[in-house]
């Protein structure tokens, strides 16, 4: 294009008007114009965040519903997925392997379903935070809203999910002489504890998957590690009492052996506290309010960057 | 001050040197092969990856824009359009410069929130929080809405499943879901209007509603009809680049005599 006509756009989007002279950022100040996109305070965005509660939960439960939509059973999956997964693992760890060891049949069924149940929870709020960003750029460049609600919507999401699975649970307990007594109640302030702790691994997991989509093949292999090391499937300090106490100790207080521990405790009679790490309920709640809160403000610091393609 | 000698002159968008970049993965060197995409990451250069192909999209727009205007974007497809509008939104993040609002710009577009496999009565509901209003407001206007898509004018659609819409009928939907909110900076792109005649021509209706309603109007078209109907100021985008900014009927005339109309 010639030179020309160029010069004249110039000289025509400076009009001279009132405010000529004036810089763009001068001018944009003298009217009280602020920078579009631009990353709010913390506090602000958790008060927008708030603000979008409604599209939070509604976009957590669209999303669940829509996902066994066009299944002739339809929401009837949502229990039979978790029931069909529990039968598997009793069939290959219960039958096959037979990794019981130290427990009755009676304390294991419900401790390897609750196990698998409980990590399927994180396990999938990190898969879903992955995609969280990367997989919804149609979203965040077409409509304003706090990024995080993206994540906090699929964790909810999850949440949900496993509350589905808790009536499998239930069954599954009762079936093997676990009934339902006041103990089951702590079930509800571990599953909160993990609530915010997946929220906030969600949180980190979207923003790094916004720079890096290829962690979306990588996760899976890193969460199968975490679960074999948690001790989904077996009792961690009976399977390591030959080796150094610190592998057990280590292994014991990751949190997704906390949470485990903690929902098997409230729910299965033959578990009991000996089988708990010390202070466990406090390493519950520190794990949850650190990574919540890492999670939180990490992925808010990239908030006016979500998008680029 | 100097405000008194123009005291319609209000700016509300101002775009200071505005570039946008683009960053696509796994589209440089032209080979998708795995060892291809290998060596990129072992030569990784200092600074930028070679796996990445960037795309300058928009490169030094800068402009303000005023209260009570209706600006048109014109330009050939892929010449930054609907990216600067993006920007201008603050959904894009500029590369390097700035862009000045006042209030919340939004662009009229909801489509990607909406969710096929829900039914067009979820969907309302879900793109109505979507674009930040509360559940009371969507209560109110829902009948509206669905009146307005004329979805239910042939039987009970609203409780199916969108999937199960025709592509009109879908684009009525979203259309009528998009236009239920009021802006103070709304952005339009184009083709919003589809559909049957008589829809389109309830919606044309409906966008000049809006644009009463709103301090300033952006409209991306390529029909310059609509642009002479609506605008009276017009960007003319080419590879990225402001290539004129004026009256309507100036740069429209530049802009078809350049194009071989």
């Amino acid at each position: 294009m010639s030179d020309t006509t160029h010069d004249g756009a110039v000289a025509l989007s400076t009009p001279p008007y009132a405010d000529d002279g004036l810089s763009s950022a001068e001018l944009a100040a003298k009217h009280g114009l602020t920078v579009s996109g631009a990353r709010p305070g913390l506090f602000e965005y958790i008060r927008q965040l708030w603000g979008r509660r409604h599209f939070i939960m509604a976009f957590s439960r669209a999303k669940l519903t829509a996902q066994y939509s066009q299944a002739k059973l339809g929401q009837l999956w949502q229990v039979a997925t978790p029931l069909l997964n529990a039968l598997v693992y009793y069939l290959i760890f219960g039958l096959i392997l037979g990794t019981r060891k130290g427990m009755t049949q009676e304390v294991f069924i419900p401790f390897l379903v609750t196990g698998v149940f409980v990590f399927t929870f994180t396990q999938s709020s990190v898969m879903a935070g992955v995609r969280a960003i990367s997989g919804n750029l149609g979203l965040v460049r077409a409509l304003h809203f706090p990024r995080a609600s993206l994540p906090i919507s699929f964790s909810l999401q999850q949440l949900q999910q496993l509350l589905f699975s808790l009536i499998v649970l239930a069954a599954v307990a009762v079936a093997f002489g676990s009934y339902p007594s006041l103990s089951w109640l702590l079930i509800i302030p571990a599953l909160v504890m993990q609530f915010v702790f997946n929220t906030g691994l969600a949180l980190i997991m979207a923003r790094l998957g916004s720079k890096t989509p290829d962690l979306a093949q990588l996760m899976p292999f890193v969460m199968r590690t975490w679960m074999y090391a948690s001790g989904v499937m077996f009792s961690i300090p009976v399977m390591l009492k030959d080796k150094p106490d610190w592998i057990a100790n280590v292994l014991q207080y990751n949190p997704a052996a906390i949470y485990m521990d903690l929902v098997r405790f409230a729910l299965i009679d033959g578990y009991g506290a000996g089988n708990l790490p010390a202070h466990v309920w406090i390493v519950a709640l520190a794990w949850a309010v650190l990574i919540g809160l890492v999670g939180f403000v990490y992925f808010w610091k990239a908030e006016e960057r979500y998008g680029r393609g | 001050m100097a405000d008194d000698k123009n005291p319609g002159r209000v700016p509300t968008v101002i775009a200071d040197d505005v570039h946008i970049v683009y960053r696509v993965n796994g589209a440089g060197g032209g080979k998708g092969s795995a060892t291809a995409a290998l060596s990129r990451i072992l030569r990784r250069g200092k600074g930028e990856s070679r796996g990445v192909r960037k795309v300058h999209a928009v490169r030094g727009v800068s402009f303000t824009a005023y209260r009570g205007e209706a600006i048109g974007l014109i330009g050939t497809n892929g010449s930054g359009k609907s990216t600067l509008l993006r920007a201008i939104a603050g959904l894009l993040p500029t590369e390097h410069g700035k862009v000045y609002t006042d209030g919340q710009p939004s662009l009229l577009g909801v489509n990607a929130a909406l969710m096929s496999d829900l039914t067009g009565e979820r969907n309302v509901v879900l793109g109505g929080l979507a674009m930040g209003m509360s559940r009371e407001e969507i209560h109110e206007r829902y009948q509206g809405i669905v009146d307005f898509s004329g979805i239910n004018e042939k039987g009970d659609f609203i409780t199916l499943p969108m999937r199960t819409y025709s592509s009109g009928m879908a684009a009525r939907l979203r259309f009528s879901i998009a236009a239920a909110k009021n802006h103070d900076v709304l952005m339009i792109d184009e083709a919003l209007a589809t559909g049957d005649r008589k829809f389109q021509i309830r919606s044309e209706k409906r966008i000049r509603e809006l644009r009463k309603e709103a301090g300033t109007v952006f409209l991306v078209s390529h029909s310059n009809k609509s642009i002479r109907d609506t605008c009276d100021r017009v960007l003319w985008l080419e590879k990225g680049e402001l290539l004129m900014d004026g009256p309507t009927d100036e740069v429209l005339k530049a802009y078809e005599r350049e194009t071989g109309k």
